[in-house]
C-alpha cells in the first residue's frame, strides 16, 4: 500500500513539474526529476540537489570565511544583504538558524530544480516574484559561502 | 469503337499539353517531389544536424544557419559594425575594425572558410575575407565570435582568400586587382602593363592560439586573382589560384578581359616558397597595416600597426609559380577530396577542364611548356589535362563535390547545378535553381572528406520567389537532397545581405563547446566592477568612468550627479549573471553610437557625451524578467563649470 502511494506521489510530482525541454535535463550540476522525487521523500527540509549530508565543524573555518565573503560580494550582494531586509532576495540574517545547511547549498547550486520543485524555495519565489538567477557556484563554493552566512549569524 | 478512339484522341491531346508544359521554363509553383517537407522539418526543440557558416556579402557579416531546416541562428558581426549588440561601437570593439585607413565601419565578406586537419573538419575557427579593403577575419566556434581582423598590405582588393591548406598552416590572400606596387605608385593607369602587379599573401596561423601573421607575400603578373584552393593529399604543399583579364586591359574589361581564348589557373608550390624564405631570398618591403585581436580575458579588442612584409617574387625565383591554361576566364578553382582533380570553371567556356596533379607534375618534371609568361612557364594545356566536360551548362561558376566521387557545378546563366563524375566526366543530373545561382555548398564539400546528404544553392537572383517587398528582396537559398542519383529540391530560405560562398559541418562537431558564460573569476577587464560592492564613479579631469554593475534587475549605480556639459561619460557595464543566456543591454537617451549588450560575466563599455543640463534616463535593453521594465536609472547632467558633487548610489531612501 505504501509503495503504491509513494509511486502516486511521485506521479504527481512529475505530473506538476513543468516540461522542459530534453536537453536541459543533462545540465551539470542540476538534479534529474528521478532523485528529486527521492530528495523530497528523504528529506523535505534538505531541498532537492547533489547536497545530501553537511558536516559543520565548531570553531569556524576562517579559510572558508574569506573565501565565501569573496563569493558574496562578487556574486551575491547585488541581491541579497547581510541584515535582514529583503531587496531583491531576502536578507540572510538567521538563515543557518532557519534553513538546514544541505537546503541552503542546494538552493545555491541546484536553484533552477529548486525553484521548480522545492515548496519552501516555491514559497520564497511567490514572495520576491524574482527567480534566483543560477550564479554557477560549484558545491565547494556554496560550502564556502554557508560558512560565512554561519559567521554572519553570530557563530564563532 | 468510336468511343475508343474518342478517348485515345483525348490521351493524345492531353500529352501533348503535358509535353508542352515539360518544355516550359520551369516556374516559381513547380511542384515538389514527395517527401520535402518531412525531410527538413526539425521539430520544436531540437536541433539542425548540420551548422551552415554563411558569408553576408554586403552587409560584412557571417550568418550561422541551421541545416536542414534553414533557421537563421544568428548573424556574426565580422567586418561591419552591428549596433544590435555594439559591435564597432562600444569602446572594446572599436579597434577590430581600424585599418590603415582609419575606422572602416563595413566591408565585402564573400568566403567563409572553416579550419582543418588532415583536409577534415576540425571546428576550431571559421575565416573569412573582407573583400573591399583587404582583410581576413578569424572567428572562434566556441565563442562565435570575430576574435582577430588582419589588414591585408599590397592588395586591390581582397577576394581570392581566405581559402586553407589542409592542416590550416596558410590561408590564402589573393589580389582581385593588380595595382601598382612598389615606392611609386602614382603612374598613369594604361601604364598597367608595365607597372602593375599581383600579389598573393600567405597569412601563416599559430595552431594554438589561430593567430595569424603575413608569412610572405608572392609578387605576380598583373592581372586578376579571382578564386584559390589548396591541394590536399598527394597535391598537399600546392595551391591553385583562378585567373582572368590575363590580356591585362584596364578599361571595359567586360569585353577587353575576354578576349584570350585561355586565361591561367596558376599552381603555386609553397612549400618551395617556404624554402626560399628560409634561405633568405625574401626581401623586406615596406608596408602599413593593421593587426587587431579581441582578448577574451579582457573582453577588449587592441589594433597594432605592422610596417613590413616579406615578398618572393615568382618571375625571379624560379619553380614556385606555373600557369596552366584554361578557357576562358575561370572563376572557380576547385580541388576534388583525393587532391589528384582540378576543376577549372571559365565563366564564358563551352568545357569545362578537369587537370590532373599527376599530369601536371609530369608535365613540369618533363619541361612539357607551350611558352612562358613573364618567365613563368605556362603548361601544354593538354599535358595538365584529365579530360573535359562536355556542355556542361551555361556560365559555370564553382564546384563542389560528396563523398561519392561525384562533382555539384553551379551554373549562373543557365540557372542550374549540374551533377557530374569526377573521373568519367559523365553529366549524371541536372536540377533547376531559382534563379542565377552563384556560390554551392554541400556539406563538407571543400574537404577531403565530404558529409554529402544536402546541398545549398545561393541564388543571386529571387524575383517572384516570395511574397514581394518592395524593390529590393531577400536573397534566396535552396536546399537540396543529394543522398540519391537525382537531387530532389527541399526548400527555399530567405538570406541576409548576398551571400557568396558559405561552409557547413555537422553540429556534433563543436555544439558541446560552446561557450555559455563568461565566468566572472576569469574577467580581467580593467573597468570590470566584480560584484555590486565594486559599483562606483570616478572622475579624471573631463572623463568620468561609470563602473556599473547589472542583474536581474537592478542597474547599480542608477542615481549619478556630478556629471557636467562637455564630460565624457565611459558606462563600464558588467553582467553579473552567471547563468546561460541572460544579457543585459545599457541605453541612454542621446547616445551617438549605439546601446550595448552585455552577456553574463562579460564588461562592455559606451561612451556619452551630455550636450545640455538636465536628468537623462538610461535603461536595460534586454527583457531580462518580469522587473525588466524597472530597470532602468537616471544621471543628472549639469552645466559646464558647476560645482554639484559627484554622488552615486542605488535603492537609498531620502
Amino acid at each position: 500500500m505504501r509503495l503504491i502511494l509513494i509511486t502516486i506521489m511521485g506521479l504527481v510530482i512529475f505530473s506538476c513539474a513543468p516540461d522542459k525541454p530534453q536537453n536541459q535535463e543533462g545540465l551539470p550540476g542540476q538534479s534529474s526529476k528521478n532523485s528529486a522525487v527521492e530528495d523530497i521523500l528523504t528529506d523535505p527540509t534538505k531541498g532537492i540537489g547533489a547536497v545530501k549530508s553537511v558536516t559543520l565543524n565548531s570553531p569556524l573555518e576562517q579559510d572558508r570565511i574569506s573565501r565565501g565573503l569573496a563569493i558574496y560580494e562578487m556574486k551575491c550582494s547585488a541581491c541579497h544583504r547581510l541584515d535582514d531586509k529583503r531587496v531583491v532576495g531576502p536578507g540572510w540574517k538567521d538563515i543557518t538558524k532557519n534553513r538546514k545547511p544541505e537546503w541552503i547549498m542546494n538552493m545555491i547550486t541546484n536553484v533552477d530544480v529548486m525553484l521548480d520543485q522545492d515548496p519552501e524555495a516555491q514559497k520564497l519565489l511567490e514572495l520576491c516574484l524574482m527567480r534566483m538567477p543560477n550564479q554557477n557556484v560549484s558545491i565547494g563554493d556554496a560550502r564556502d559561502l554557508l560558512e560565512f552566512m554561519r559567521q554572519n549569524d553570530g557563530e564563532k | 469503337m468510336n468511343k475508343l478512339i474518342k478517348s485515345l484522341y483525348t490521351l493524345a491531346i492531353v500529352a501533348a499539353v503535358l509535353s508542352l508544359y515539360n518544355c516550359q521554363p520551369q516556374g516559381p509553383k513547380q511542384a515538389l517531389t514527395g517527401g520535402a517537407a518531412e525531410k527538413v522539418y526539425v521539430p520544436p526543440g531540437q536541433y539542425d544536424e548540420f551548422y551552415s557558416f554563411v558569408s553576408g556579402g554586403f552587409n560584412g557579416q557571417m550568418l550561422v544557419y541551421g541545416i536542414p531546416s534553414g533557421r537563421l541562428l544568428k548573424i556574426l558581426p565580422v567586418f561591419s559594425v552591428f549596433p544590435e549588440n555594439g559591435y564597432g561601437y562600444s569602446e572594446e570593439t572599436k579597434p577590430m575594425l581600424n585599418t590603415s585607413h582609419g575606422a572602416v565601419p563595413w566591408d565585402d565578406l564573400h568566403h567563409i572558410a572553416l579550419s582543418t586537419t588532415k583536409g577534415e573538419h576540425d571546428g576550431r575557427w571559421a575565416f573569412a575575407n573582407g573583400n573591399n579593403t583587404p582583410r581576413v577575419a578569424r572567428v572562434g566556434l566556441s565563442s562565435f565570435r570575430t576574435e582577430e581582423i588582419l589588414e591585408i598590405p599590397n592588395s586591390g582588393g581582397n577576394h581570392s582568400s581566405p581559402f586553407l591548406t589542409e592542416n590550416t598552416e596558410y590561408l590564402v590572400a589573393g589580389t582581385r586587382f593588380s595595382v601598382p606596387m612598389g615606392a611609386n605608385k602614382d603612374v598613369p593607369i594604361n601604364s598597367y602593363k608595365e607597372n602593375f602587379k599581383g600579389s598573393i599573401s600567405f597569412i601563416k596561423v599559430n595552431q594554438e592560439t589561430g593567430r595569424m601573421n603575413i608569412e610572405f607575400q608572392l609578387r605576380t603578373p598583373g592581372f586578376n586573382y579571382d578564386l584559390s584552393r589548396a591541394g590536399k593529399g598527394p597535391s598537399h604543399g600546392w595551391f591553385f589560384f583562378s585567373t582572368y583579364n590575363t590580356e591585362q586591359a584596364h578599361t571595359l574589361l567586360e569585353v577587353n578581359a575576354s578576349q584570350n581564348d585561355k586565361d591561367f589557373i596558376m599552381a603555386v608550390n609553397w612549400k618551395k616558397a617556404e624554402e626560399y624564405l628560409a634561405a633568405g631570398k625574401a626581401k623586406v618591403e615596406r608596408a602599413n597595416y593593421a593587426h587587431n585581436i579581441y582578448d577574451e580575458a579582457t573582453h577588449s579588442a587592441t589594433s597594432t600597426m605592422l610596417n613590413e612584409v616579406m615578398v618572393l617574387d615568382v618571375t625571379e625565383l624560379k619553380d614556385i609559380v606555373y600557369f596552366i591554361p584554361c578557357p576562358k576566364s575561370p572563376h572557380g578553382t576547385d580541388v576534388d577530396p583525393t587532391g589528384e582533380y582540378i576543376v577549372g570553371s571559365g565563366k564564358l567556356a563551352a568545357t569545362m577542364p578537369v587537370f590532373s596533379f599527376t599530369k601536371l607534375q609530369k608535365a613540369i618534371a618533363d619541361k612539357d611548356y607551350e611558352g612562358d609568361f613573364e618567365g613563368i612557364p605556362v603548361i601544354r594545356y593538354e599535358a595538365a589535362l584529365h579530360g573535359e566536360v562536355e556542355k556542361p551548362g551555361l556560365g559555370p561558376l564553382h564546384t563542389e563535390f560528396d563523398n561519392n566521387g561525384n562533382a555539384y557545378t553551379s551554373f549562373f546563366v543557365s540557372s542550374e547545378i549540374v551533377k557530374w563524375n569526377v573521373k568519367t566526366l559523365e553529366i549524371l543530373d541536372r536540377v533547376p535553381t531559382y534563379y542565377s545561382v552563384g556560390h554551392l555548398s554541400v556539406m563538407g564539400g571543400p574537404t577531403a572528406k565530404p558529409y554529402g546528404k544536402y546541398m545549398v544553392a545561393y541564388n543571386k537572383i529571387t524575383k517572384d520567389r516570395y511574397l514581394p517587398t518592395g524593390p529590393e528582396l531577400a536573397h534566396s537559398a535552396q536546399l537540396y537532397d543529394i543522398s540519391g542519383d537525382k537531387m530532389q529540391l527541399l526548400l527555399d530560405f530567405p538570406t541576409v545581405g548576398e551571400p557568396h560562398y558559405a561552409e557547413a559541418l555537422p553540429a556534433s562537431l563543436i555544439m558541446d563547446k560552446s561557450i555559455k558564460i563568461y565566468k566572472l573569476e576569469e574577467n580581467k577587464h580593467p573597468y570590470a566592477a566584480l560584484g555590486e560592492g565594486k559599483a562606483r564613479v570616478e572622475r579624471n579631469g573631463n572623463q568620468v568612468h561609470v563602473y556599473m554593475t547589472a542583474i536581474r534587475s537592478h542597474l547599480t549605480p542608477d542615481n549619478i550627479e556630478g556629471v557636467r556639459v562637455g564630460d565624457d561619460v565611459y558606462f563600464h557595464l558588467t553582467n553579473l549573471e552567471q547563468d546561460w543566456d541572460v544579457p543585459h543591454g545599457f541605453a541612454i537617451r542621446g547616445a551617438l553610437n549605439a546601446e550595448i549588450l552585455v552577456m553574463p560575466g562579460e564588461t562592455q563599455t559606451l561612451k556619452w557625451k551630455p550636450l545640455v543640463p538636465g536628468v537623462v534616463p538610461f535603461y536595460c535593453t534586454d527583457f531580462c524578467s518580469a522587473l525588466h521594465q524597472e530597470m532602468s536609472g537616471y544621471i543628472r547632467v549639469s552645466p559646464a563649470g558647476s560645482n554639484t558633487p559627484l554622488k552615486f548610489s542605488t535603492g537609498e531612501e531620502d
